[in-house]
């Protein structure tokens, strides 16, 4: 059989093959910013996860007598808070507090509205409208106030902010998996698929979840800045962290106070919950271009 | 490995005979507004011969591509039987063996392939649906890949963007010949094609269908493309049948006033004898609410005021050949009836 | 007579992630009256030849090369005020999708009668008028309710139409059109290159019709350039280039088609496909494709050798007929 091949157009990039994933990667790689944004996450997560063996000061032993000590106290490099504790400490053991009741939730609701989103996109119909119209009920409420209110009902707690914040994401992550699922659904490739006798469940496996992952996490891990904000904001409240426990938004509360007496020690938390959450949107940017393969 | 299907009814019963399919969408008219349906596809009728190329034509809208779907029950009908040579779909032949009897090449040939799967991955996923080994089923892959042209070596672990359309065309072909179907439905499989190209892969669907004894269902607008591979050709009007006939025939005698215009509107490749006079008026009218009676009595250069209430059924005209047009049914009130019978 | 279009060396690159060479030295001349056809395959680079004759491209990422002159005009020269000048009123535009190139929340009446105001100093009135004139024009059936409608309440043809009403109401002396008919029906399209046709001869404008398909090409065209990896493949009448092509692409090009095949016979093609044009041709870009490539094809770019005037092939086998080519070809193998 004489069938004449297409040569392949050139590709001037003589590499090993790579996947989908390699592409992405190596395209994030080569982004200057989100290389920044990753290298300063990476940074406050180690320093976090490793704060009781880097040596820093007791984060709950306070003084009287060294309360608000300013930037370049001896021992206390970025100085102490309002019961003398050290800030550097704090700041440094607060993360991991704050990270957790910031990513965790995300990471929940990451999973359960993507499988919620999924199946209201894929099978339409009156699936579709059950599973929607009972998310609609918690969009109608602004998030900051269904957060308090889950929260209040729930009680204070790490945990119970951790859930309540979980309720919060799953709408917005749900609607945006049923949109990118409805339309890949209506991609010729998954009636191909439904054509070649393969079951919904094996096309949402193979063909559907492929293709809206991607998006969906990006959109997830725009939203672990929110995240860190709210859990900081129920803190500030109240509804979550207790003292004397480290924590961002807590210690933003606590060190209201002393806005008068020294502003920027005060704001010290504040910079924290800026950097981190820029630094999550900025990298969902990198993330978001450098999967958009298609030439 | 995917067992041969077998013949069962001989060369001569039909491979599919498709009788009163129908489709209407409903379209929302808007909170208050009355509720429309878009009749795309009417009470069609139709067989397809074992072996045999059928060509469907028709502009947009005609519902040619929802026929092919309904065909592939990716949409469910709203009424109409499909027998599969001699077995109606249902009790004895579920929808999933149908779908392995009868495959579908798309138009856009990258939407039509999961960006995120290999080649290989793309082809193998049919057979491996049907219980096929995945090693088998790569192999399989692989092996279809160089029959459909491209080098497997090349081509196997590479992605959908990495490929031009012609390639990737070639791609989905291999696809639907994976589950080792009898029929294929080419819905406008070629017509994205560049022309230098959609040469190359037509010559490959010929090649293809004498080496697996395939049945083509193709379905084009490109009358010149559909001449080129189709053994009978079937017209379509806003949702009805209005002539199916063998090609040559139609080409030289086209029966339908519609079949006669569509070809007539087809550009000449000659510099001195260029259209001078458009063979129709107008655009094809909605298919939300077509006009009663004859569909095409609105831009019918024959039409009579019996065309606008009486709906012609689709009678033969010549042995093999069948057209819906009151000027070839007798006693039809109008005055051509008949005529045109003897004329040809 | 003087040209009323007249491009030298015109070349297009555009520099993104990666770099495309779209247009590598293109030179055409349309005389006032005339209708030339851009026929190519797609990413031949005749979408982005119309383009640039507007400097419709987008600015930041735009090399462009060459002279263009329109109208006694230095397009390339041109600030931004002059081009909207002439943009409507010395060169108007239609495009494949008039759904797109409409504005959706204006009705057809007002689109055409803010076009003649702006270009033509008149009254809102007289716009009006105009615009109800040149519906006539393009011939839509009660042109006096259809002013007032707007584009999505129109079927595909009937925004075609409009679409040429708005491009023709202030007259302009040449008309690009790029694929207009490509997304229409086979009866709709003929009606429209009928339209485009009988408008051209009365209005006595240049048209310069970018296709890819032959037959549209003759239904319409009085010259041809057959476009080839950015190049000026072939150009000559039309009549000349379907009887009696001489470069091999064209040659091919003609023989791939399926109008006059015999069933049963495999096609002629043209094996392989167009080059990326991630750098700029140094050979004949056509070499690796074509059967009677020698080795100088591949060390230099061919010459446009002429073949009478206004008709030449980019090819150094130009000067004899495809029969007598392949009758070269199987002496050799032979």
């Amino acid at each position: 059989m004489a069938i004449a091949t297409e040569p392949l157009r050139e590709i001037a990039i003589v590499e090993k093959r790579r996947g989908y994933w390699g592409t992405v990667g190596r395209r994030l790689v080569r982004d200057p910013v989100s290389m920044i944004c990753a290298g300063i996450l990476l940074l406050i997560f180690l320093s976090a996860i490793f704060a009781p063996w880097l040596g820093l000061a007791d984060p709950f032993r306070g003084s009287m007598i060294t309360r608000l000590r300013p930037f370049g106290t001896e021992g206390h490099p970025l100085g102490t808070d309002e019961l003398g504790r050290d800030m550097l400490s704090r700041l440094i053991y607060g993360g991991r507090l704050s990270l957790l009741i910031g990513i965790l939730p995300v990471f929940n609701a990451f999973v359960i509205g993507t499988i919620l989103g999924v199946i209201a996109g894929y099978n339409g119909g009156w699936a579709n409208s059950a599973i929607m119209r009972t998310i609609d009920v918690f969009y109608a409420f602004p998030s900051v106030l269904l957060a308090i209110a889950i929260s209040g009902a729930l009680g204070a707690g790490v945990l119970n902010s951790i859930v309540s914040l979980t309720i919060v994401f799953i709408p917005p992550i749900a609607r945006v998996a049923e949109s990118v699922t409805t339309s890949v659904r209506n991609l010729d490739f998954v009636d191909a698929a439904r054509a070649s006798g393969a079951s919904a469940l094996t096309i949402m496996r193979v063909h559907v979840m492929g293709n809206v992952l991607g998006p969906i996490f990006v959109y997830a891990t725009s939203l672990i800045s929110v995240s860190m904000i709210l859990a900081a904001g129920l803190s500030f409240l109240g509804l979550g962290t207790r003292p004397p426990q480290p924590e961002w938004g807590l210690m933003l509360n606590t060190l209201r106070t002393a806005i008068y007496v020294d502003p920027w020690l005060a704001a010290l938390p504040g910079v924290m919950i800026f950097a981190v959450s820029i630094g999550f949107n900025l990298l969902s940017d990198g993330l978001r271009s450098a999967m958009d393969i298609r030439n | 490995m995917l067992e041969e299907i077998e013949d069962r009814g001989g060369p001569r019963q039909a491979l599919l005979d498709i009788k009163g399919l129908k489709k209407h969408f409903p379209v929302s008219g808007g909170m208050l507004g009355k509720k429309q349906v878009v009749r795309a596809v009417d009470g069609v009728d139709f067989g397809v011969a074992k072996g045999e190329t059928l060509g469907i034509v028709g502009e947009s809208g005609c519902g040619k591509s929802t026929t092919a779907r309904l065909l592939m029950h990716l949409i469910a009908p709203d009424a109409g039987s499909i027998v599969y040579d001699g077995t109606p779909i249902g009790r004895d032949l579920s929808l999933r063996e149908l779908r392995r009897r009868m495959q579908m090449v798309f138009q856009d040939s990258y939407a039509s392939l999961n960006p995120r799967l290999t080649i290989e991955d793309s082809i193998a996923f049919g057979p491996k649906v049907h219980g096929v080994p995945d090693a088998k089923a790569r192999e399989l892959a692989r092996d279809l890949l160089g029959r459909v042209g491209l080098k497997p070596e090349t081509f196997a672990n590479r992605y959908p963007h990495e490929l031009s359309g012609g390639q990737r065309q070639r791609v989905n072909i291999a696809r639907a010949l994976a589950l080792k179907p009898r029929i294929v439905i080419l819905d406008e499989a070629v017509s994205a094609l560049d022309k230098s190209v959609e040469a190359q892969v037509l010559n490959l669907l010929i090649d293809l269908k004498r080496d697996f004894g395939l049945t083509y269902i193709f379905i084009s607008h490109d009358l010149n493309v559909v001449r080129y591979v189709s053994d009978r050709v079937l017209v379509m009007y806003l949702g009805e049948v209005v002539e199916i006939g063998p090609v040559d025939e139609m080409w030289t005698n086209p029966r339908h006033p519609y079949t006669a215009a569509l070809l007539a509107s087809m550009p000449t490749l000659d510099p001195d004898r260029r259209t001078t006079q458009a063979p129709l008026a107008g655009d094809p009218p909605n298919p939300i609410d077509p006009p009663p009676g004859c569909r095409f009595h609105t831009r019918c250069p024959h039409a009579e005021p019996v065309c606008a209430s009486t709906r012609p059924s689709l009678a033969d005209a010549a042995p093999n050949h069948a057209v819906a047009c009151l000027m070839h049914a007798a006693n039809s009130g109008h005055s051509k009836a008949g005529t045109m019978l003897e004329a040809s | 007579m003087k040209p009323i279009v007249s491009v030298r060396d015109l070349t297009v690159s555009f520099h993104g992630e990666r770099a495309v060479h779209a247009v590598n030295g293109v030179s055409l001349d349309v005389m006032p009256g005339e209708v030339l056809g851009l026929l190519g395959e797609s990413g031949s680079g005749k979408s982005v030849t119309l383009r640039a004759l507007m400097r419709l491209l987008p600015k930041k990422r735009t090399r462009i090369g060459g002279s263009i002159e329109v109208a006694g005009q230095d397009v390339l020269a041109m600030r931004d005020d002059q081009l909207s000048n002439m943009r409507g009123k010395v060169v108007s535009m239609i495009f494949q999708e008039p759904a797109l190139a409409l504005d959706p929340v204006y009705t057809i009446g007002e689109q055409i009668a803010e076009s003649v105001v702006r270009h033509e100093g008149k009254s809102m009135k007289e716009g009006k008028e105009r615009a109800l004139e040149m519906l006539e024009r393009v011939r839509i059936p009660s042109a006096k309710r259809r002013l007032d409608a707007y584009p999505h309440e129109m079927s595909g043809g009937m925004r075609q139409r409009a679409m040429i009403a708005l491009a023709l109401a202030c007259k302009p002396k040449i008309l690009l059109a790029d694929e207009p008919t490509t997304a229409l029906d086979a009866t709709v399209q003929i009606q429209i290159l009928l339209l485009l046709r009988e408008l051209q001869a009365e209005m006595d404008m240049s048209v310069i019709f970018v296709t890819h398909d032959l037959g549209v090409a003759v239904e319409i065209c009085d010259r041809v350039a057959v476009m080839y990896a950015g190049e000026v493949a072939e150009t000559g009448t039309l009549a000349q280039l379907v009887r009696d092509p001489r470069h091999p692409y064209a040659q091919g090009l003609l023989s791939s088609t399926v109008l006059g095949a015999t069933r049963g016979e495999k096609l002629t093609t043209i094996p392989g496909a167009p080059p990326s044009l991630s750098t700029p041709p140094q050979a004949c870009s056509f070499e690796p494709r074509c059967r009677f490539a020698v080795a100088s094809c591949a060390a230099k770019r061919p010459p446009a050798v002429a073949l009478g005037e206004r008709r030449a092939a980019r090819c150094i086998h130009a000067e004899r007929t495809a029969d007598e080519k392949i009758a070269t070809l199987e002496a050799e193998t032979a």
